[in-house]
């Protein structure tokens, strides 16, 4: 980890500790949309507490590989292990996983029809069986968290982006998850909005979550990354602590991308 | 700057509300705004008003001389002697056929209080804010509205009820096991008390508690009240049967969505009149010789499965409007299949089918009167049999108002419904 980024930007990095519990691995695991192989035996481990930025160019694959982490896509290949439980055609084993992961999309992907404490009560309510009232102080609980509980009872198309972001962030803590996948969260937001939702993500981070985030946030990879991942073509190109990441790239790939986005 | 134009100013006195000068405030507004705001607009709303002239002094008369008390057409004509007027005598006349055909008189209280019944049980699905403990009414009104309706054994349809009861044990049984298997013992409990107990059980009961309303054939159905019950039944099976073939057809397993394709592909491909056609003609070919299989119910049917295959592809294209990441959203939380339709998916689609959906409700409506065809005595086909009678041969106009304006009723209310749920239902406030 990079000490002087977070100190920068004070960072409390007390707990973000990796443990030598394996939270998610993945052995050998190819994925093809059709003919096109887009994820080309990848192989990794992610410890309990890690956090991983995934970057790259677009079309990389790496949106497609934290999808596959939940089987919102399938893989044909190789094997996924989540939390001791195998990604296969198995419905439960499936959704075991789901409830355990949270995710976070590029595009919120609120429920409209909902309001805002429903949104972030109905999983828990429905798939957790947990009751009504105990989810919605769970429900407030995340929402303070995220800074938005003035909100719980507004619609998700009365908010401005990056709250509609925290809420889904919110959304997604009250099913208690162990890991968390963010999905490019901040590259629909206006630049404004862009820091409230980090400032979110860097909370999470303090309390030890285990988070792997696609994200182009070079800043948020710095300060809060134990580890960067580079793909490109569906593989992985690369991967280091961040410093070593930023500061000497060992790949000519690594180095290009890296000139290109932090060249301006 | 220049030195002769000095920029600095300071106001002493506010101003205060003034009125918009006289010709762009009231009446004169919006006159000028909504009738005159151009030439071409005023030649247009001068034309507009001859031609409601025309139409009034031509159609007023004939409204305002209506005879509402005579025996028959031939009377009417000489009370009016000559001056036009609308003959509205025959309604008087012959209201209760329109409206209930043959029903026999003394038990017209029977479908009216269906009616109200059918009023109350409709209340809270229409409306939200009715207490929720209403829609146990709802649930066995049918059951009610049936007995009412046609009367027999009371315990027939409370055995058919009961079919109903056993599945519901049956699914609570199983769910533990799980949800598929809980469905099919449901399903399987159902029919297996429906065709192996409901039989004996309602004659054992009416041996020894002979209670119930008297008979009423089918045959004596008529009017209003045969489009109400193939309407109303029509409506209330159509919306979740459409629902079913929407998502079957949107379905990855190939048996399911091949039938439901092929289903509605079928049912979209051929006129309704000639779906009528087989269930009052051809269906007896089929059927065991013997078999007394109601017309009323086969009509039912045939316009339920008429509706619910356009009404399925009404809703597959809401589905269809639902971005993709609600669906993702919903797999990422961990819900499965039917949990994600019905709490994401559905709410969502049926909100934007809403349109489309009332829309084939209406028109599954007024499809009724084309039982006509196949013998039914519809309103329509009772005007033929009032005109057959000699006291009203003649007579269109009349009778024809009559019935246009009660289905207008029916149709316009369904319409202001479906409107008033829009707006309540619209949460993206823009």
């Amino acid at each position: 980890m990079s000490e002087n980024a977070a100190a920068e930007r004070n960072i409390d990095t007390s707990k973000m500790q990796v443990s030598d519990e394996l939270a998610i691995q993945i052995n050998g695991m190819n994925k093809w949309y059709g003919s096109f192989h887009v994820l080309r035996d990848i192989n990794m481990s992610v410890y309990a507490g890690e956090r991983i930025v995934i970057c790259g160019p677009s079309g990389s694959g790496k949106s497609t590989l934290i999808r596959c982490i939940n089987r919102l896509e399938e893989h044909q290949a190789g094997q996924i292990i989540v939390d001791g439980t195998e990604l296969t055609g198995d419905l439960k084993n499936i959704d075991k996983v789901r409830s355990e992961v949270g995710m976070v999309f590029q595009h919120f992907n609120l429920f409209p029809h909902l309001t805002i404490l429903e949104n972030c009560t109905l999983a828990p309510i429905w798939v957790r069986k947990i009751p009504k009232r105990e989810a919605e102080e769970t429900a407030m609980h995340f929402l303070e968290k995220v800074k938005i509980p003035e909100q719980a009872n507004k619609y998700p198309g009365q908010l401005s982006g990056g709250q509609q972001q925290r809420v889904a962030i919110a959304r997604s803590l009250c099913m208690k998850p162990r890991i968390m996948l963010f999905d490019e969260p901040t590259s629909a937001l206006d630049p404004e909005m862009i820091k409230e939702v980090l400032d979110t993500m860097i909370s999470l981070a303090e309390e030890g979550m285990t988070m792997l985030c696609v994200t182009h946030e070079m800043g948020f990879a710095q300060a809060v990354a134990n580890r960067v991942i580079f793909m490109d073509q569906g593989q992985i190109v690369e991967q280091n602590e961040p410093k070593e990441f930023f500061n000497n790239p060992q790949s000519d790939r690594t180095k290009l991308f890296l000139s290109q986005i932090l060249g301006h | 700057m220049s030195d002769t134009q000095p920029i600095s100013y300071v106001r002493d006195t506010m101003l205060g509300q003034q009125e918009p000068p006289a010709t762009q405030r009231g009446v004169v507004k919006w006159l000028r705004e909504n009738l005159f705001s151009n030439w071409l607009n005023s030649i247009l709303t001068l034309a507009a008003l001859v031609a409601i002239y025309l139409i009034l002094t031509s159609v007023g008369p004939w409204l305002l001389n209506s005879i509402w008390d005579a025996e028959s057409l031939r009377e009417c004509r000489d009370i009016l002697d000559g001056t036009p007027g609308a003959c509205f005598a025959v309604i008087t006349d012959r209201w209760h056929q329109l409206l209930f055909g043959f029903y026999p008189p003394e038990h017209y209280w029977r479908p009216v209080l269906a009616l109200v019944l059918l009023l109350i049980a409709l209340a809270p699905i229409l409306f939200a804010e009715l207490p929720r403990k209403m829609l146990y009414f709802s649930a066995v009104f049918p059951f009610i509205g049936y007995h009412l309706l046609w009367g027999g054994s009371v315990w027939f349809p409370i055995s058919v009820f009961l079919g109903f009861v056993a599945g519901y044990i049956a699914f609570r049984a199983l769910a533990k096991v799980s949800a598929l298997v809980s469905v099919i013992g449901a399903v399987a409990a159902t029919l297996v008390w429906w065709f192996f107990i409901a039989g004996p059980f309602d004659a054992a009961m009416y041996s020894v508690a002979p209670i119930g309303l008297e008979f009423v054939r089918s045959e004596s159905f008529g009017g209003f009240l045969i489009s109400l019950v193939i309407g109303v039944t029509g409506i209330s099976l159509s919306l979740p049967l459409g629902i079913l073939l929407a998502l079957g057809r949107q379905s990855d397993m190939l048996f399911v969505k091949t039938v439901c394709v092929v289903f509605i592909e079928f049912i979209r491909g051929v006129p309704l009149i000639t779906l009528l056609f087989t269930a009052s003609l051809l269906l007896n070919y089929f059927l065991p010789p013997g078999t007394n299989f109601d017309l009323i119910l086969r009509v039912i049917i045939m316009v339920t499965l008429f509706a619910a295959a356009y009404m399925a592809e009404v809703i597959r294209g809401g589905l269809a409007a639902l971005p993709k990441g609600q669906y993702e959203a919903a797999d990422a939380l961990g819900l499965d299949y039917w949990k994600a339709q019905r709490l994401i998916i559905m709410p969502q689609a049926l909100k934007i089918s809403i349109p489309g959906i009332v829309n084939t409700f209406i028109s599954l409506f007024k499809d009724t009167t084309l039982v006509v065809f196949i013998g039914l005595l519809d309103p329509l086909g009772l005007s033929n049999a009032i005109r057959a009678d000699t006291a009203w041969t003649g007579i269109y106009w009349e009778l024809f108002i009559f019935i246009g304006a009660l289905f207008f009723i029916f149709c316009f209310s369904m319409s202001r419904y479906s409107m008033y749920l829009e707006r309540k239902l619209k949460t993206d406030h823009r």
